[in-house]
């Protein structure tokens, strides 16, 4: 399946770029796409913490992904 | 009334304030985060912010549903600035109504707080010497 990956702040620095479609195996979960984006950036590993944004709400952990999802990883905010 | 909006033009201050008063209450209060110019006494030059538009924007409409259920809050102005922000201008105006002062000061403070823990905006430091994305390392 695909989904649509976003990407913000710190993120957008690290991923070098700032919207990418990206292939997934049927039924992976948030976590599973966590594990393959740590491998390919380990320095996502160096954030305080991060989200995964699903559609726009933030998921639970472990959520499984459908295809064509829009999915954000959301880096420690700080708005105001 | 709520009124929530991201601009990258800068925010009317005078405009959220008369957005929100009515005759129905007693109290009008205010919240305006401004750009300060330095970071634990380092220079700051100016800073960036950056919104998940789509998605802050129906976290702002959380907190403001929130703060209504909490609180007798008769209206109620989120304004939040992207892009490029100089010292002093301001990032975000939270005004807020209510027949009583108690109400409103306590729905404001909420927001802001609130605002500040679950809204995808981030903004980014620019020092004399590097910058920095504000909190995204422990």
């Amino acid at each position: 399946m695909k989904i649509t990956l976003l990407v913000f702040g710190i993120v957008k620095e690290i991923l070098k770029n700032r919207t990418m479609d990206l292939e997934l195996p049927e039924h992976a979960t948030t976590a599973d796409l966590k594990a393959t984006l740590h491998s390919q950036y380990p320095a996502l590993q160096q954030l305080a913490v991060y989200r995964i944004g699903v559609n726009g709400e933030y998921s639970a952990e472990n959520a499984v992904l459908q295809d064509g999802d829009e999915v954000a990883i959301i880096p420690p905010v700080s708005g105001g | 009334m709520i009124d929530i909006q991201i601009s990258s033009s800068p925010l009317n201050i005078a405009a959220c304030i008369d957005a929100v008063v009515s005759p129905d209450c007693g109290g009008v209060d205010i919240f305006i985060g401004t750009v300060r110019n330095a970071t634990a006494g380092k220079k700051v030059l100016r800073l960036e912010y950056e919104a998940y538009e789509s998605m802050a924007l129906k976290e702002m409409h959380k907190i403001a549903d929130e703060a209504s259920r909490k609180w007798p809050v008769e209206n109620m102005v989120i304004h939040h600035r992207t892009g490029v922000l100089q010292i002093g201008d301001a990032a975000v105006v939270i005004a807020v109504s209510s027949p009583h002062r108690a109400a409103a000061f306590e729905a404001c403070r909420f927001t802001i707080d609130t605002l500040k823990q679950t809204v995808p905006i981030w903004k980014k430091e620019i020092f004399e010497d590097g910058e920095t994305w504000v909190a995204a390392h422990p």
